[in-house]
């Protein structure tokens, strides 16, 4: 298999071609410099993402609380994910770094708060 | 009359940073005047991560981000007025202001920091024929409705211009159950951070069309559809490459202006390219006393900026507040941009200035390979290699304060793109 992707690791951007059979990389061509290489391969054997959303909050200044993962998790697991997520109902007050789900999927990554709520 | 020593008009990351600067620099009374009901600014919408990197060596939302700010100024001895609306500042540095607490409110100040940030281009700025149906909105007050207010502004949705807040809201539209049709832009190139094309549209599968426009909108009541175009060298649609695509949601992300409406009524000279003030390296502007820094100065890439030059003008403003110097008094040294730099901040420095000064650039094209050329009075400052130069990233090179020393007034330091 082949994947053309662009590097995120600096502004620069490199479109990195990649040739892998499964999770074992072939090779990597395009990159500039060693964190391009990491990223591709990373991209291949375990692509991971910060989810960044919001949870429903009752009796808070504001209907919904913004809130994250605390750590990346598997990428093809972000819509679960969401799915958690929307089925919140937290209460106010809240403050930064309150945890609404532990390890969440299994995925060692905590919901946490990113924002304040004192509440009405 | 109420007396302050400087007065900050606007509490988001520029307005927050200046007045904590002027603060550890000495300056007793302070307030800070915010429009809205809460300090952050427009942080406080910006729940995605990517804030902070530079300014805390970490990643934050953009609540997180701001939260620090707020913090620190709570603590503080710093006097903040929210839902207070700033009407108009004198030449004496009268402040007019009103808020349904305070009503009517003048306040005298030694000194003023403007710091109201950015405004999104709306729809009247573009031309793109059909009726006003509802669904057509810019890419910020979508994400306003969905991370504050708490619901969804539609389901299916095209997206006008490949800035970072339309990127952005692609993403989170996505998350939330909508279909993203595809992000068009009318540039042959994006001007969004590659991060956010791979994260926001790559990995959701959301084509990007570049070189291509929004040339109508369809529907009554709700929008029901738009027909794109793409574009020739000289951005005009070319017939015959219409498409109609399905939609109830049209977001624009098709720039940011300065919101300068008090630096004009002001009489503040702006810029022509940065619609923001043109500033000294303390970001005075041409009145005494009046500063300004952050969006409404010009539009950063990155919150971590903002901080930095606001706190350069909350450093400003305490100097002059110690000792106000007539401008008409100071002579400068000018900051020329060139072949291929569309702008420099700040636009003059003042003669004498004994430390070393950072000029904040934008190009005006995507550059590869290419030098950034540094020259006073035509003498060779720097050259520094560039693998890749962009319009979306804002770019900086430092002045030596011993070369600022040779210099006289009326010189001038060019920065200028070369082979």
């Amino acid at each position: 298999m082949k994947k053309e992707m662009n590097c995120i690791s600096c502004p620069l951007g490199c479109l990195i071609t990649i040739e892998y059979e499964g999770s074992t990389v072939i090779s990597i061509k395009g990159n500039t410099c060693k964190r391009g290489e990491q990223y591709a391969k990373t991209e291949i054997t375990n692509p991971v993402r910060s989810i960044h959303s919001t949870a429903k909050l009752i009796g808070g200044k504001h209907p919904v609380v913004p809130c994250k993962t605390s750590l990346p998790i598997p990428k093809g697991m972000i819509f679960d994910v969401m799915k958690e997520i929307n089925s919140l109902e937290i209460e106010a007050p809240v403050k930064i770094g309150d945890i609404f789900i532990e390890n969440v999927l299994g995925t060692g990554a905590n919901i946490v708060a990113t924002n304040n709520d004192s509440g009405v | 009359m109420i007396n302050y020593d400087l007065v900050v008009v606007g509490g988001g990351p520029a307005g927050m940073a200046a007045a904590l600067k002027a603060k550890e620099c000495g300056v007793e009374r302070i307030v800070i005047l915010e429009r809205a009901e809460t300090l952050g600014g427009i942080l406080e919408q910006c729940i995605h991560t990517g804030f902070g990197l530079h300014y805390f060596g970490e990643e934050l939302s953009g609540p997180e981000y701001a939260d620090r700010f707020i913090q620190q100024v709570s603590a503080s001895d710093i006097d903040v007025k929210i839902n207070t609306m700033v009407l108009g500042i004198s030449d004496a540095k009268v402040v007019t202001a009103v808020s349904a607490r305070d009503g009517l409110m003048k306040i005298q100040a030694k000194a003023v920091i403007l710091a109201m940030g950015c405004r999104e281009r709306p729809r009247g700025a573009l031309t793109i024929a059909g009726t006003r149906a509802a669904g057509v909105l810019t890419a910020g007050t979508a994400q306003k409705y969905v991370n504050i207010d708490g619901y969804m502004p539609g389901k299916k949705v095209v997206i006008l211009g490949s800035g970072d807040i339309g990127l952005i809201m692609a993403r989170r539209m996505t998350l939330e159950g909508a279909e993203v049709k595809l992000v068009c832009e009318l540039m042959p190139f994006s001007g969004g951070l590659t991060r956010n094309i791979v994260q926001c549209l790559n990995d959701f599968n959301i084509p990007l069309k570049l070189s291509t426009t929004v040339i109508k909108t369809h529907g009554r009541e709700r929008l029901e559809g738009v027909t794109i175009a793409k574009v020739d060298d000289k951005l005009q649609p070319i017939p015959g490459t219409e498409e109609y695509i399905e939609c109830d949601t049209l977001l624009l992300s098709v720039g940011l202006i300065p919101e300068n409406e008090l630096t004009k009524a002001s009489m503040i000279s702006l810029d022509r390219i940065t619609n923001g003030a043109v500033v000294d390296e303390m970001r005075q502007t041409d009145h005494d006393g009046i500063f300004a820094c952050g969006n409404v100065l010009h539009v950063h890439d990155l919150v971590d900026y903002v901080t930095l030059e606001a706190q350069t003008a909350g450093e400003g403003a305490a100097e002059y507040i110690k000792n106000p110097v007539n401008t008409d008094d100071m002579k400068y040294i000018d900051t020329v941009p060139e072949n291929g730099v569309r702008y420099i901040v700040p636009q003059k420095i003042r003669l004498g200035e004994d430390k070393d000064v950072k000029l904040y650039f934008r190009v005006g094209a995507v550059f590869k390979n290419k030098k950034v050329v540094v020259k006073a009075d035509g003498e060779l400052i720097s050259s520094k290699k560039k693998i890749k130069l962009a319009p979306g990233e804002m770019e900086n090179v430092v002045i030596p304060a011993d070369v600022l020393k040779k210099l006289d007034a009326g010189s001038s330091i060019t920065v200028r793109v070369e082979d």
